[in-house]
């Protein structure tokens, strides 16, 4: 009890104070994070929808494949990408192993197969409804995947919250292709592991709080987002 | 919008057999539906009504025969097709218009134009900024309608249109297809509602466990059905 | 708008390869060991460096084992680390250029107040080692290939015990880093050897403390060594050199010997010896 009570404290304490350390480690997670998920979103919603609408040879395999995906340890996806990008790997000559671009890179493999296998979930349901309205318009396969992505994009909002949340606290990933250096790869969740590690336990759960609570806001944020506009557009 | 022609009729059906999975939905369907001829096709349930239907507009492939539209074995464009349940997208009750023309190839001005149009003539000019989905289920059909309307189709098919609606906008849309056979369109459509029938066909095709039973101007069949089973038919609905 | 989605995409795109290009100032990669970093020594080393020659010094702070595999594979341009026996194997296989001692610090003995195996106050640690194994006292092992573990494997094959055969369930290995054993340690009031430097910085301690020190076989040492550039193209060689030779200079020496916890200094710069 005294940990936690001692924790909020100094969660507050750097939240009052801004202290520059504890703002660029925050920046730096909120930036790689939400870069990460942009880029799972323009790689994984129109690769869920298209397999949802398509019709081909292995396709429920494939679905299966994305879904067992969505279980990928971080940390094993970190060392794959890891040896990619190192300079003994394939992708070597990049040099991009120990800076935040491969940190985004980790945490997007890792976060695309979420938001591939909801949303194709999510447009498969929607389809069985728009079917044969959507034939009968002489809607394209390429056409159909648009208007179905777009017509389901609350819900999809709510994939893409998820796969936030799954990347902003992960750390296995990050912590291996990033290297947790001070000032450069160090985001929230290897900063906790870190000071865990160095027995500081208030100054972990307090950082764990701010991240908690940054996390909240963001959905927060996005559940207003998404009833003043629902209320505007339907 | 002007006046639609009939490039894609007749639409004929050989000896169409239509088998799913174990079930043999329909069975050697010959039928013919002919340019300006407003076609109802009636039958119990599970008769095949909607799946004939849909195999008319080109939504399903006959397991076995063929199916022509003027003499084409290619689905022509300008058909629409309107549900027993509007499938409308969440957007407002232009946009939806505007999805549809889109497909059609028809954009900009023209486009705003159409939209204008059929709404006008559907009634609901004033909703057109209304998001589609918070219409109600009467105002949604005729959104349906004016969506088909303004691609100016050939072929208009509905699939028991009013059956989720209250009678004051069962009338309405009514009202809308008549409107839409005067400019042109042929119609073809399925209902359970046999007045309906009675007010609006020309040609009646009667459905009976997967084969057609008869196929006659809608004036004799009520007068006088041809079959055994159009007698039974129509008594089993007059009790 | 799905042209306005393409534009964002691509302007995004354009920022994420801009970042990768963008302007820095010159830096090194040096993988390092988790006690040098978690002793607090690089916060208080590389400021000075970096003050004294401008470039900017990224700490990959792992275990030996590993740190010495990045410098394998070419991911860092200097290997910072503490295991004499891996640095020479490493430099016989062609991975670096030469060896260079920088400094020293201890290994102690932690144990839990209770003592189990009464090892307390001694300074002995092959007898320490011994006691506890014949006591089957609860031991945590960190296992991790890093330069701590070679060092206690030695210290019990010094102590006679076998311990690849006489370990038992009072034998923890975690596989992890100074800090996380130590917490482990102190969860389980268990004993474990530890570096001065992390042990100091520790604040978990719970019941442990320092029974054993001051055994000239406690001595720990650290080396510098160069990635091979002749392998690795990548290595920045010529600000790597700088690195390792600021270290050994009599200024980076200073800075080292400077650096103290509680007033005490933790590690003691020996460059220039036969370390």
């Amino acid at each position: 009890m005294n940990t936690i009570a001692e924790s909020l404290s100094v969660a507050l304490a750097m939240v009052m104070h801004l202290d520059p350390r504890v703002t660029a480690i925050v920046a730096l997670s909120l930036g790689v994070s939400l870069t990460s998920t942009l880029c799972s979103a323009a790689i994984g919603l129109p690769l869920g929808a298209a397999v949802a609408i398509g019709r081909f040879p292995g396709r429920d395999a494939l679905i299966v494949a994305l879904n067992s995906a969505m279980g990928l340890p971080p940390v094993v996806v970190g060392l794959v990408v890891y040896l990619l990008l190192s300079r003994a790997g394939p992708l070597g000559p990049l040099g991009i192993l120990f800076t935040p671009q491969a940190m985004v890179i980790a945490q997007t493999v890792l976060i695309v197969p979420l938001v591939a296998a909801l949303t194709r979930q999510i447009v498969d349901d929607a389809w069985v409804e728009y079917r044969e309205q959507l034939q009968s318009l002489e809607s394209s396969w390429l056409q159909s995947t648009l208007t179905l992505l777009w017509d389901t994009r609350w819900s999809l909002l709510t994939v893409l919250l998820a796969a936030f949340g799954r990347a902003a606290s992960e750390v296995g990933a990050v912590i291996i292709v990033g290297g947790n250096i001070d000032g450069v790869t160090r985001v929230m969740t290897t900063a906790i592991a870190l000071e865990t590690s160095k027995g500081d336990l208030p100054l972990a759960l307090g950082l764990g709080i701010v991240l908690i609570t940054l996390v909240l806001a963001l959905n927060v944020g996005a559940h207003v987002t998404r009833h003043w506009a629902r209320a505007r557009l339907g | 919008m002007g006046d639609a022609e009939c490039g894609g009729l007749p639409i004929a059906a050989s000896r169409v057999d239509v088998v799913r999975g174990e079930t043999q939905v329909l069975s050697a369907v010959d039928v013919s539906i002919e340019c300006g001829v407003r076609t109802f096709i009636l039958g119990e349930n599970g008769s095949g009504k909607s799946t004939l239907l849909r195999v008319l507009h080109g939504l399903v492939a006959p397991t076995r025969g063929s199916i022509t539209w003027g003499g084409s074995g290619l689905r022509p464009p300008r058909q629409a097709m309107v549900f027993q349940r509007p499938v409308l997208l969440r957007r407002s009750a232009a946009a939806n218009i505007r999805h549809a023309l889109k497909l059609a190839g028809v954009r900009g001005a023209n486009s705003d134009r159409c939209i204008e149009n059929a709404l006008e003539r559907v009634g609901l000019a004033s909703l057109a900024n209304r998001a589609a989905r918070v219409l109600s289920g009467g105002e949604q059909q005729r959104l349906a309608l004016a969506r088909a309307w303004a691609l100016v189709p050939e072929v208009l098919f509905l699939d028991e249109p009013t059956a989720s609606l209250d009678p004051p906008s069962a009338r309405a849309v009514e009202a809308i297809i008549r409107d839409i056979h005067a400019l042109g369109t042929t119609i073809v459509m399925t209902t359970h509602h046999l007045p309906q029938a009675k007010r609006l066909a020309d040609s009646v095709v009667l459905l009976h466990a997967g084969r057609i039973a008869e196929h006659t101007p809608a004036a004799q069949f009520f007068n006088e059905p041809r079959s055994a089973y159009g007698r039974a038919f129509l008594e089993g609905e007059r009790l | 708008m799905i042209k306005r989605v393409a534009k964002f995409a691509s302007a995004l795109g354009v920022l994420l390869i801009a970042g990768m290009a963008f302007a820095q100032p010159p830096f090194i990669v040096v993988a390092s060991t988790t006690s040098t970093e978690q002793s607090g020594l690089f916060p208080h080393l590389l400021p000075a460096f970096e003050k004294d020659t401008g470039i900017n010094v990224r700490v990959v702070a792992v275990g030996t084992g590993q740190a010495l595999d990045i410098g394998r594979r070419g991911d860092a341009d200097v290997v910072f680390v503490h295991d004499k026996v891996a640095e020479q194997k490493w430099l016989a296989d062609g991975e670096g250029v030469k060896r260079y001692p920088v400094m020293y610090d201890d290994f102690i003995l932690i144990g839990p107040e209770s003592d189990p195996a009464h090892v307390k106050g001694g300074h002995d640690i092959t007898a320490a080692l011994k006691a506890i194994g014949e006591a089957k006292a609860p031991f945590v092992s960190r296992a991790d290939k890093s330069g701590t573990h070679a060092a206690e494997l030695r210290l019990w094959k010094d102590a006679g015990v076998a311990i690849a055969t006489a370990k038992g369930p009072w034998y923890r290995e975690t596989g992890s880093g100074m800090g996380p054993a130590l917490n482990t340690a102190s969860g389980l009031d268990a004993y474990i050897l530890a570096d001065r430097g992390t042990w100091l910085n520790f604040k978990n301690r719970g019941h442990l403390q320092i029974v054993v020190e001051g055994d000239k076989r406690l001595f720990n040492q650290y080396g510098v060594m160069l990635v091979n550039p002749d392998k690795h193209p990548s290595v920045k060689k010529d600000l790597g050199q700088k690195f390792i030779d600021w270290l050994i200079s009599p200024r980076g020496q200073a800075v080292i010997a400077d650096y103290k916890i509680d007033g005490q200094q933790l590690f003691f710069p020996n460059a220039g010896t036969d370390s």
